[in-house]
């Protein structure tokens, strides 16, 4: 398990056009382990693209990685995932797939949203859910933001742990 | 009147979606305690119930918003406020509105 302040696990995972993402030492970086299928990760999901549309300017890269089983749960396969791409809706966010699951469970992922801020040398500095409720847009991502800025000033993130919020990830049999 | 909340203990949605249900009861004027609460443990399960996700909620075995084509299955059910937002439990208005429909039947 992937603690605060621990070094956070080397990744490499295809997109939706299977080029492959890995860590890249940006000033920050949002690892978000989400989904198609989960009502939270829906209802968060325009808050982050509007942290990353709102953070690529200070150089904050953010991925979206989807970890489930698309066996038993048909929409989080990958041509699910590209549909939801060529909708726009990630806008520049990078769709991972996680097809054997080993990255979600390096990181120790449990739920859709899961997020992790890694700073410029890939320490773990903040992870839990983007803000307090998923059912309050005014919330804004409010949690996501606060660690950024903090991670971006080269502070630690207050809170820098909360919990997690959402569907389990729909692990292999 | 026959109220059922069916859920599945992996999805965290259904202690709010029971409490927005007992609400509604309450502004309608009837026992918020009336309600069945199953729990939906195996997909074998949930094919029977015909159950799409958890929370469901049916009133005189009317879901209290008609599923279109989800598959049947242990999983979070996606629900649509009445703003447009994608929600883990349904409006509260579409229950009241539920509840009113029933009471007419």
């Amino acid at each position: 398990m992937t603690a605060i302040g621990d070094r956070a696990p080397s990744l490499g995972l295809p997109d939706t056009d299977g080029a492959l993402h890995d860590l890249d030492g940006a000033p920050a970086t949002v690892i978000v382990f989400t989904c198609n299928h989960c009502p939270y990760a829906l209802a968060w999901h325009e808050r982050i693209i509007d942290v990353a549309r709102d953070y690529a300017a200070r150089g904050v890269r953010v991925l979206a990685i989807n970890p489930n089983d698309a066996e038993r749960y048909p929409r989080d396969s990958v041509q699910e995932m590209r549909a939801r791409v060529e909708r726009a809706e990630f806008e520049q966010v990078p769709y991972l797939r996680d097809e054997s699951q080993e990255v979600a469970r390096s990181y120790d992922a449990r739920t859709t949203p899961d997020v992790f801020v890694l700073d410029a040398d890939g320490i773990l500095r903040y992870r839990g859910a983007p803000d307090s409720d998923h059912d309050d847009p005014s919330q804004n991502g409010a949690w996501l933001r606060g660690a950024l800025d903090a991670v971006l000033d080269g502070r630690s993130p207050d809170p820098a742990e909360t919990t997690p919020i959402g569907c389990s990830i729909k692990w292999r049999a | 009147m026959r109220i059922e909340l069916l859920f599945w203990a992996g999805c965290p949605s259904y202690p709010k979606a029971l409490s927005d249900l007992r609400l509604a009861l309450v502004e309608s004027g009837l026992d918020p305690g009336c309600v069945i609460v199953s729990e939906v443990k195996y997909e074998g399960d949930a094919a029977a119930e015909r159950f799409v996700g958890s929370p469901t909620i049916r009133i005189d075995g009317v879901d209290v918003q008609p599923p279109l084509d989800e598959p049947v299955g242990l999983t979070c059910r996606v629900y649509r406020r009445r703003d447009g937002r994608i929600s883990p439990t349904p409006d509260p208005a579409d229950l009241r509105d539920a509840l009113n429909a029933a009471s007419r039947r």
